[in-house]
This record gives C-alpha cells, sequence and structure tokens, in this order.
C-alpha cells in the first residue's frame, strides 16, 4: 500500500508499543490479534527499527496481511490485516 | 500346490511386515521439524540468559512451540530466592553460597566490574523499555514456553527442588529427554 493509502485506511485497533523494545512490540502485537476479527486492521506503534522488520516477518508466519509502515516523528506505524 | 499356497502366505506376510515398517518410518517423519524451538541453556550469564529469553518470546510470538532446557550454570537464573531448601550437606551448601542467588542476582559474561556491570544493564534495559528478566520469566510462562530442568546437574551442584522458581510448565528430566524433543524441533539452539 502506498503512504497515502496507508492514511486513509479504516483502523479497528491501535496497539502502543513504543514504550517497549525487542520483543516487546511483537508480544503485544500477538496478543492484540486475539481480540480483532479476521478483515479488520490494526496499527502497531514502536518506536524500536527492528519492529518495522520483524513485524511483515510474523505476518507471512501467522498468514496475516502486511499493508505497509509509516515513519512518524520518532515512532514507526505499522499497518495489518488480521487473516 | 500346496507349497504355492505356503510361498504366498510368505509373501503376504512378507509384505504385512514392510507396510509395518514403512507405516513406522512415516510416522517418525511426521514427527520432525515441528515448528518447534529447543534451546540447551548451560551458561549462567545474565547476558546470555537474555538472549535465550529473547529468543523463546520472539518465537512464541510466531506460535512457535518452545521448550527450554536448563542445565548446569544456567541452573542460578531458576532459584526461587524466598525459597530454603533443608538438609543440604557441606559441599551443597559451598556451591549455594557462591552461585548467584536467582535471575536478579547473575553475573556479566564480559564486563561485570563486581556486579557495577549488570546494575548498568539493567538500568539501561530498564530506561530502553526492555522486559525485565523477571517480566520474560512472567510472559514465558503465559505463553506456555516449557522449561526442563535437568536433573542430573541439579542434583550435582547440589541444588533441590525445593529451592526453584514456581514456573507453570517447569518439569524434570534428562539428556534423551532433550535430546528426543529437540530431534523434533526444527531449530535447535545451544547457549
Amino acid at each position: 500500500m502506498t503512504q497515502a493509502e496507508l492514511l486513509t485506511i479504516q483502523v479497528t485497533k491501535t496497539v502502543d508499543a513504543r514504550g517497549t523494545a525487542c520483543p516487546g512490540p511483537l508480544l503485544e502485537a500477538k496478543k492484540a490479534v486475539g481480540t480483532i476479527k479476521p478483515g479488520d486492521i490494526m496499527e502497531v506503534l514502536s518506536a524500536d527499527e527492528g519492529t518495522k522488520v520483524d513485524i511483515p516477518k510474523w505476518c507471512t508466519k501467522q498468514g496475516h496481511e502486511y499493508l505497509g509502515t509509516m515513519e512518524e516523528n520518532g515512532y514507526y506505524r505499522i499497518f495489518m490485516k488480521k487473516r | 500346490m500346496l507349497s504355492e499356497i505356503n510361498f504366498q502366505t510368505n509373501q503376504v506376510n512378507h509384505l504385512q511386515e514392510q507396510i509395518i515398517t514403512l507405516q513406522a518410518k512415516i510416522t517418525s517423519l511426521e514427527n520432525l521439524k515441528k515448528d518447534q524451538l529447543s534451546i540447551a541453556i548451560v551458561s549462567g550469564d545474565m547476558d546470555k540468559i537474555l538472549a535465550a529469553m529473547v529468543i523463546s518470546l520472539g518465537a512464541a510470538a510466531l506460535d512457535t512451540h518452545v521448550k527450554l532446557f536448563f542445565s548446569f550454570w544456567s541452573l542460578s537464573a531458576l532459584r526461587d530466592t524466598k525459597k530454603k531448601a533443608v538438609g543440604k550437606d557441606f559441599i551443597s551448601k559451598m556451591f549455594g553460597l557462591m552461585l548467584p542467588e536467582g535471575r536478579n542476582k547473575l553475573r556479566l559474561s564480559n564486563m561485570n566490574m563486581a556486579g557495577l556491570g549488570p546494575l548498568m544493564i539493567r538500568y539501561l534495559m530498564k530506561k530502553q523499555g526492555v522486559l525485565s528478566l523477571d517480566q520474560m520469566f512472567k510472559e514465558a510462562g503465559d505463553l506456555g514456553i516449557e522449561i526442563t530442568v535437568c536433573e542430573m546437574s541439579m542434583n550435582l551442584m547440589g541444588f533441590k527442588k525445593e529451592e526453584m522458581i514456581d514456573y507453570p510448565n517447569l518439569r524434570y528430566a534428562g539428556a534423551v529427554t532433550f535430546v528426543s524433543e529437540a530431534n523434533e524441533s526444527s531449530m535447535q539452539l545451544f547457549i
């Protein structure tokens, strides 16, 4: 997805993991994804650059759809759609 | 005529045996390469226990089954400071005194500086939002990560079951358990 498309996306759940470092954001994402329905979109906020690489890998393994990442001031917004 | 029937029965028996052997082989092949991570943790250094826990939690976040096998120096990390075992002999007591009392007393493999190093690392971990070892063990328990304590090395180092931490999936076993489970795992690590 392009940055412009990501801006217009309807997010069901936001996981703010900016306070934790690896593997904190992944653990929070794993917990949160259990609370949303298939097809719902979740965004993970992380200040950890590694998360930007880890989340797509996690999505591939779990069958979720990785949508893209937006860089904000000092953190990343990582978007995914639940399988 | 009779010999021909005998010959055929032998053939059938032979085939049946082959089928049974093949079935056993298929079952053992199916059990290989599970989505499972086996780690033998031998080091008791803070940095190495941290590495083992971070990798385990990362794997568990991917729904990979994680089995940790703690032996030798790593057993210090499983000591519960609040628990005391009675009836220890002299050597066991000495080991108990000389080895770190629990996961928060572990030393660093480098830059330990008489305990200043671990203090600094803990400060930095907190500052940068890295989970503490206490939190990591809690998460590990919640995520179903299994811990197996090597009973032989526990006895060797004079530790007792009564002084090990409370952990949801903790059991005591030997090397064969590790090897057979590691054989089924798609990933095996030694730390």
